[in-house]
């Protein structure tokens, strides 16, 4: 077959310019999210390049993971390689059927039925009827809603809405798909179900997949190579734990000592809600980016609620050097149901003799469980673990393990 | 690494060019095309969708047009006291009603295409010209349901007298409500188009559609806008004062019969149709930016 050695996507120089406020006789439009990149020289004021002489071949069957902070300009790429919106300046070549996942559950009528959603979902995917109907009966028990199908999807719970958006989405086959950051929802059993599928999309039907995520244990297990987006250009591609390793590099962002602090029009965050600080400090209360393994890490956020907001929550993430997620943590059990507006903080403690002897990532992420991002998880501070003090500390050697909690441990003669 | 499966393997030679600034007149009938069973389903979403949670149910789509036609026989022929010739004032406006209701309800609906499915536009792709064609052919079901209708009081009062008769020139229906919804798909594609960049034409829509009703004959009959001569070609220059007033001509059997204004509203919607599609073609591609 001719297309075997053709490579699936071709782009070339890609370029996407936004005009800021295009005007209006008596107010400015805002268009893209401003302050993520700063004008360059030679610019024509008034506009911004989202992405610039992007460049990179994918062949079939290669599952890229597209890496980059916020703003970098992944998915704005994104929207251009499903048709969304077009480039300014390059072109792509597509040599195959392309279907795009940029938000689970796309064009759902609150109103129909599951069943109804199912067919209406699946064709503005991109499904032919006779397709969607073939693969009902899978979608339906991957979905696992089968007694709500003929409730309106109005009435389901968000985990059922999620699970039946998903399943729709798994069950389309183009020979190009584009994912992003679809898979944080959901319980976390549905999670592994849907990087199952996934990896089956991939792997086993030979499918070429675009992948954005922060998850960068899921990139590193699904993809086999990745892209990393810097301010709108291609700053690496490669293996993924090359690139991976470039991007957490770089990604360390400007902070002093376990200390950011946003102003106000800079801050992550959208009108809901914004953060103001996040700070590290030590068992004295000093801010700090190196600690005492023995000794406890305190996380101090701080943010601010614009507007009301209903069962928020707040996520720590620590990720080591590495990328490789330790652990969870949240407030919201802490958490108030109806979040008023004003200004809040939220701590919290990790214990000493937890972590292991080695450097850890801080992100943030700040969602509505199963309905939507407020802002989605995103590296902020870095900090160092060592000296003495865990389990680990009296070997000299590296100890394995993204954590190294004091376990109880007894040693005696039964006989 | 496995094989591909046969799903994996496009026809060969598939290929998706993405480039800034397609041609002017290039449109993508085939892909166009690909999509019809996406039509089918947003025409039945529409329809499903319009009366979920309300008492009546897809009553409304009758009681809404009657609704009206009882309100304007009132203002209009008992308080203005404008005269329908023979006919029953109300089966008068019934019968114009149908075309006109749905030459509004196309517009009002397919104007705010960009608008109303911004959210759906930025997150997939899909021949967005799918959207204001599923709004004319769904708002079909309401003009069939006012049809039937408009046959209940028309067979009513003919049975008390009134001097009502149709023909097989009923059939001419078919063509007039093609010409609507034509010219209804095109101007819901120019308007569209350009409340890509500014909404201010989206403000103003519902007032020229209701200006436009009333410079229509609806609910009077042409001889009121012809009686100067002189400025009757104004009358016949808008294309839905010929297809209102021809509606009746077939119906009721009442009415001026100019097959060449007919012409006239057809080729005027054609050409409305045109410039839309091109308007649309072109705001599409970059509409996300900017709503």
């Amino acid at each position: 077959m001719s297309n075997t050695i053709q490579p699936m996507v071709e782009a070339h120089g890609i370029g996407k310019c936004y005009r800021l406020g295009d005007g209006g006789l008596f107010q400015r439009r805002d268009t893209p999210p401003a302050g993520a990149l700063g004008a360059r020289e030679g610019d024509e004021p008034g506009m911004f390049w989202c992405l610039r002489d992007v460049s990179f071949t994918v062949q079939r069957g290669d599952v890229v993971g597209l890496l980059g902070r916020n703003g970098a300009g992944k998915s704005t790429l994104l929207k251009i390689l499903s048709r969304i919106t077009e480039p300014t300046r390059g072109s792509i070549r597509l040599r195959g059927r392309v279907a795009s996942l940029l938000e689970v559950g796309t064009g759902f009528h609150p109103e129909l039925t599951g069943r109804e959603n199912i067919f209406l979902n699946g064709a503005i995917l991109g499904m032919k009827r006779a397709e969607i109907a073939a693969k009902f009966d899978e979608i339906v028990e991957f979905a696992e809603v089968g007694a709500f199908l003929d409730t309106p999807v109005k009435r389901y719970s968000s985990g059922m809405f999620v699970r039946l958006a998903f399943a729709v989405a798994a069950h389309l086959e183009p020979e190009i798909l584009l994912i992003d950051e679809v898979l944080a929802v959901g319980d976390a059993a549905f999670q592994k179900k849907c990087l199952g599928k996934m990896d089956e999309v991939a792997h086993q039907h030979g499918r070429t997949v675009f992948f954005v995520s922060h998850n960068l244990g899921a990139v590193r297990a699904l993809c086999n190579t990745t892209i990393l987006l810097q301010d709108g250009t291609v700053a690496a591609q490669g293996a993924p734990n090359e690139v991976i390793a470039r991007y957490l590099a770089s990604s360390a962002p400007d902070e002093a000592g376990g200390h950011i602090a946003w102003p106000a029009d800079k801050a992550p965050g959208n009108d809901e809600v914004r953060l103001a600080s996040l700070t590290l400090t030590d068992a004295l209360g000093e801010r700090a980016s190196f600690f005492e393994a023995g000794q406890p890490v305190t996380v101090d956020l701080r943010y601010e609620a614009l507007r009301r907001v209903r069962g928020m929550r707040i996520q720590l993430f620590v990720h080591t050097s590495e990328g490789e997620l330790a652990f969870v943590a949240t407030d919201h059990l802490r958490q108030v149901e109806l979040l008023d507006p004003g200004t809040y903080r939220t701590v919290w403690t990790l214990p000493g003799a937890l972590l292991n002897r080695r450097g850890y990532n801080i992100s943030i992420c700040c969602d509505v469980p199963g309905e939507r991002y407020i802002i989605p998880a995103q590296q902020f501070l870095t900090f160092t673990v060592g000296g003495a003090g865990n389990q680990s500390s009296h070997f000299p050697e590296t100890w394995p393990g993204t954590v190294c909690p004091s376990i109880e441990c007894k040693v005696e003669r039964v006989s | 690494m496995s094989q591909p499966n046969e799903h994996a393997s496009p026809a060969p030679g598939y290929e998706i060019l993405i480039e800034p600034g397609r041609g002017f007149l290039r449109m993508n009938w085939r892909e166009l095309w690909e999509y019809r069973d996406l039509l089918v389903i947003l025409v039945r979403r529409d329809f499903l969708a319009k009366y979920k949670q309300t008492m009546l149910g897809p009553l409304w789509f009758i009681l809404q047009p009657l609704l009206s036609a009882v309100v304007m026989s009132i203002a209009f022929h008992k308080v203005a006291g404008i005269a329908t010739g023979s006919i029953p004032s109300l089966l008068f406006n019934l019968c114009a009603l149908l075309p006109w209701a749905y030459f509004s309800q196309n517009v009002t609906t397919g104007s705010a295409t960009f608008t109303a499915n911004s959210h759906l536009f930025g997150k997939v792709y899909f021949p967005r010209l799918i959207v204001p064609i599923a709004t004319v052919v769904s708002n079909l079901f309401a003009l069939v349901l006012q049809l039937v209708v408009f046959f209940i009081f028309y067979g009513w009062f003919a049975a008390r007298g009134a001097p009502v008769h149709m023909g097989t020139s009923a059939l001419l229906m078919i063509p007039l409500i093609a010409i609507t919804a034509i010219l209804s798909l095109g101007l819901s594609l120019l308007i569209s188009a350009s409340t890509a960049k500014f909404r201010d034409l989206a403000h103003l829509t519902p007032v020229l559609l209701q200006l436009w009703m009333f410079a229509s004959p609806v609910f009077y009959p042409m001889g009121l806008l012809t009686k100067n001569a002189s400025w009757s070609w104004l009358a016949w220059a808008n294309p839905m004062a010929s297809i209102v007033e021809h509606t009746r001509t077939v119906l009721l059997g009442e009415g001026v019969w100019q097959p060449a204004m007919l012409a006239v509203s057809a080729v005027v919607s054609l050409i409305v149709l045109f410039a839309g599609t091109i308007a649309f073609n072109h705001a599409e591609r970059t509409v996300v930016d900017s709503i």
